[in-house]
């Protein structure tokens, strides 16, 4: 923003409301913090645009690694040698700092898993598998990623339970006036996305978890696009569960976490058996440790849970707030560009949206635009997202999807719009 | 201009993909499904042999990205009156054009040759062969069947 001049004594009217927004973060050194993106590829510099898939780590993450296995590794919680001290240490630091990213009541609270798939799988199987039954009902939206659509499906299956929908909106946004009809007391929880992955859509979390505490079912949400992105603070939007997976926010691939409010975890029986989470075992049976540990079965993925606790550091410096609004800001930015193209169809809210936008061009198929895409260097998303139900819905066999980080910037927009001018005119030759 | 794009995507090819020849479905033959689960291309695939095995006729339906489509138009033009081990070399034949580098690609592909470019974009084969995998599934049983070229 242009400086404005005041008068003496006069306040801004753009005055900041938190502490977060008094510093402009400088994104052009932050890009600089990631090596990767440093590279031409097929001739032309990168445009890493496939950020909703996975993000790309800043030094600071690859280094953490590093400096945890050339000095820190070995076992967590059962050596009582120096190693495995400082493993254990770094390990439950890490819980400790997700836990307050999360606004989580306690570290306790957090359980390290491989990513939000592996979270939500977790709720439907231990606690679906004891808290659902026949003649319940398991709610989801139509807009859900499979990794929150199949493992529901499969605990219905086991358990006769039912599944509903939330409608999908012409524009992108739930229904939420058929809350009235869905959310009766026979549904026992309500699993639903943050932001969605392909539409961009930011649900209204604190509402839904109103609701569904209203009629007595726990809320589950997926945190995926969300964690990395915009402000996230589970005490705040009231949800008993939120999964999230760690590579899509700078930390390495297969780190990530599931919250559960410490009440709900209590009642939850445990996952997976083996070692790490239990009290004393007999050949005949086993007592089992309290959460977070009765839920992390086995030698957990140290290394990367400590990356997790780096990139938790990173994204802190920088602050959430401002991220939501860099990414925000290049997702309109390119909707509106976009739209300029002949033949393009554009999915999604139009104004308040998450920092990545879903498009469908009349004249090329989305594989066949990610492949021109590709040959000029940029990574473009074309499929149908892990969202078939929601493809189907929207008539199209997929979508491509351009999604931002804080490391992409302005010129890249434009860089993104002059290949998609040239591939019309490829295409329709 | 991107001298692979060019091949990849040639006029002819791009012509197969926007108007797809012999696109239908022929009754009482059994029809052959075949599709690319990530990518979400789809066919649907009818071969009515003769009494000797040939080719007598074949028709398909199907939606994808114009690679996948075009093949799909591209192979029933070719297969149509062909004898079976004709049809079958030819199968072979295509497989190698795009997918290992092939000196003098075999006259008998005719307008085939074109989809070479497939090559040089590995991740672009399994489209190019969806209409294939679904001839060689009904090759294989002339029953109803589902194929995919991808590994579960």
């Amino acid at each position: 923003m242009p400086g404005v001049a005041l008068a003496p004594g006069t306040v801004s009217p753009w005055a900041p409301v938190s502490l977060s927004a008094t510093h402009t973060p400088d994104w052009t050194a932050l890009r600089r913090d990631f090596p990767i993106l440093d590279q031409e590829v097929n001739g032309h510099p990168l445009v890493y645009l496939d950020n909703a898939a996975s993000s790309q780590k800043p030094r600071a993450v690859i280094e953490t690694l590093c400096r945890y296995y050339e000095r820190d590794n070995a076992n967590v919680h059962r050596g009582l040698h120096e190693l495995s001290n400082r493993a254990t240490d770094a390990f439950e630091a890490a819980r400790a700092k997700v836990a307050t990213y999360l606004g989580a009541a306690s570290p306790e609270e957090i359980i390290f898993t491989r990513g939000t798939t592996e979270g939500i799988n977790l709720v439907a199987q231990a606690w679906g598998g004891k808290f659902v039954g026949v003649g319940d009902a398991i709610l989801l939206t139509e807009m859900e990623h499979h990794s929150n659509l199949v493992p529901w499906q499969l605990l219905a299956a086991k358990t006769g339970a039912k599944l509903r929908f939330v409608p999908v909106l012409e524009d992108g946004t739930l229904d939420l006036a058929s809350l009235d009809t869905l959310l009766t007391p026979e549904v026992k929880i309500f699993a639903f996305t943050h932001i969605s992955n392909s539409l961009g859509t930011i649900n209204p979390v604190a509402e839904l978890c109103r609701r569904a505490r209203a009629v007595g079912a726990v809320s589950l949400v997926d945190g995926a696009q969300s964690a990395g992105h915009v402000p996230v603070n589970v005490q705040e939007l009231g949800c008993d569960f939120y999964a999230f997976s760690g590579h899509k926010m700078c930390a390495p691939t297969g780190s990530g976490a599931l919250y559960g409010r410490a009440a709900v975890l209590e009642t939850t029986p445990p996952w997976h058996g083996g070692g790490e989470m239990i009290v004393s075992v007999t050949y005949e049976t086993s007592t089992f440790k309290p959460a977070p540990h009765r839920f992390e079965a086995g030698t957990p993925n140290v290394a990367d849970a400590v990356g997790l606790g780096a990139a938790i550091d990173y994204l802190e410096a920088i602050g959430r707030a401002n991220i939501a609004a860099h990414d925000e800001g290049l997702a309109l930015l390119a909707a509106r560009r976009l739209a300029e193209l002949p033949g393009i169809r554009i999915f999604g809210p139009r104004e308040h949206r998450g920092g990545l936008v879903g498009f469908a061009a009349e004249w090329a198929h989305p594989h066949d635009l990610t492949t021109y895409a590709n040959e000029y260097g940029i990574a473009l998303r074309g499929g149908h997202h892990c969202n078939q139900p929601l493809m189907r819905k929207l008539r199209v066999p997929g979508t491509n999807r351009a999604s931002f980080y804080f490391y992409n910037y302005e010129g890249e927009v434009d860089r993104l719009l002059e290949v998609l001018t040239a591939a019309h005119r490829f295409f329709t030759r | 201009m991107n001298a692979e794009l060019e091949e990849l995507y040639q006029q002819v090819i791009l012509d197969h993909s926007r108007r797809p020849r012999n696109v239908g479905e022929i009754p009482g033959v059994p029809k052959i499904h075949g599709d690319n689960p990530s990518c979400g291309d789809e066919i649907d695939l009818t071969v009515k042999f003769s009494p000797e095995g040939g080719v007598e006729d074949v028709k398909f339906t199907g939606q994808g990205c114009a690679i996948s489509q075009a093949s799909a138009s591209l192979m029933t033009m070719k297969l149509k009156g062909k004898p079976r081990a004709e049809a079958e070399a030819m199968l072979q034949s295509f497989h190698d054009l795009v997918t290992i580098e092939v000196a003098e690609p075999p006259k008998m592909l005719g307008d085939l040759r074109l989809m070479a470019g497939v090559r040089k974009f590995p991740q672009r084969v399994k489209c190019a062969m969806l209409a294939w995998r679904a001839f060689e599934q009904a090759l294989r049983d002339s029953g109803e069947g589902s194929v995919t070229t991808e590994e579960a």
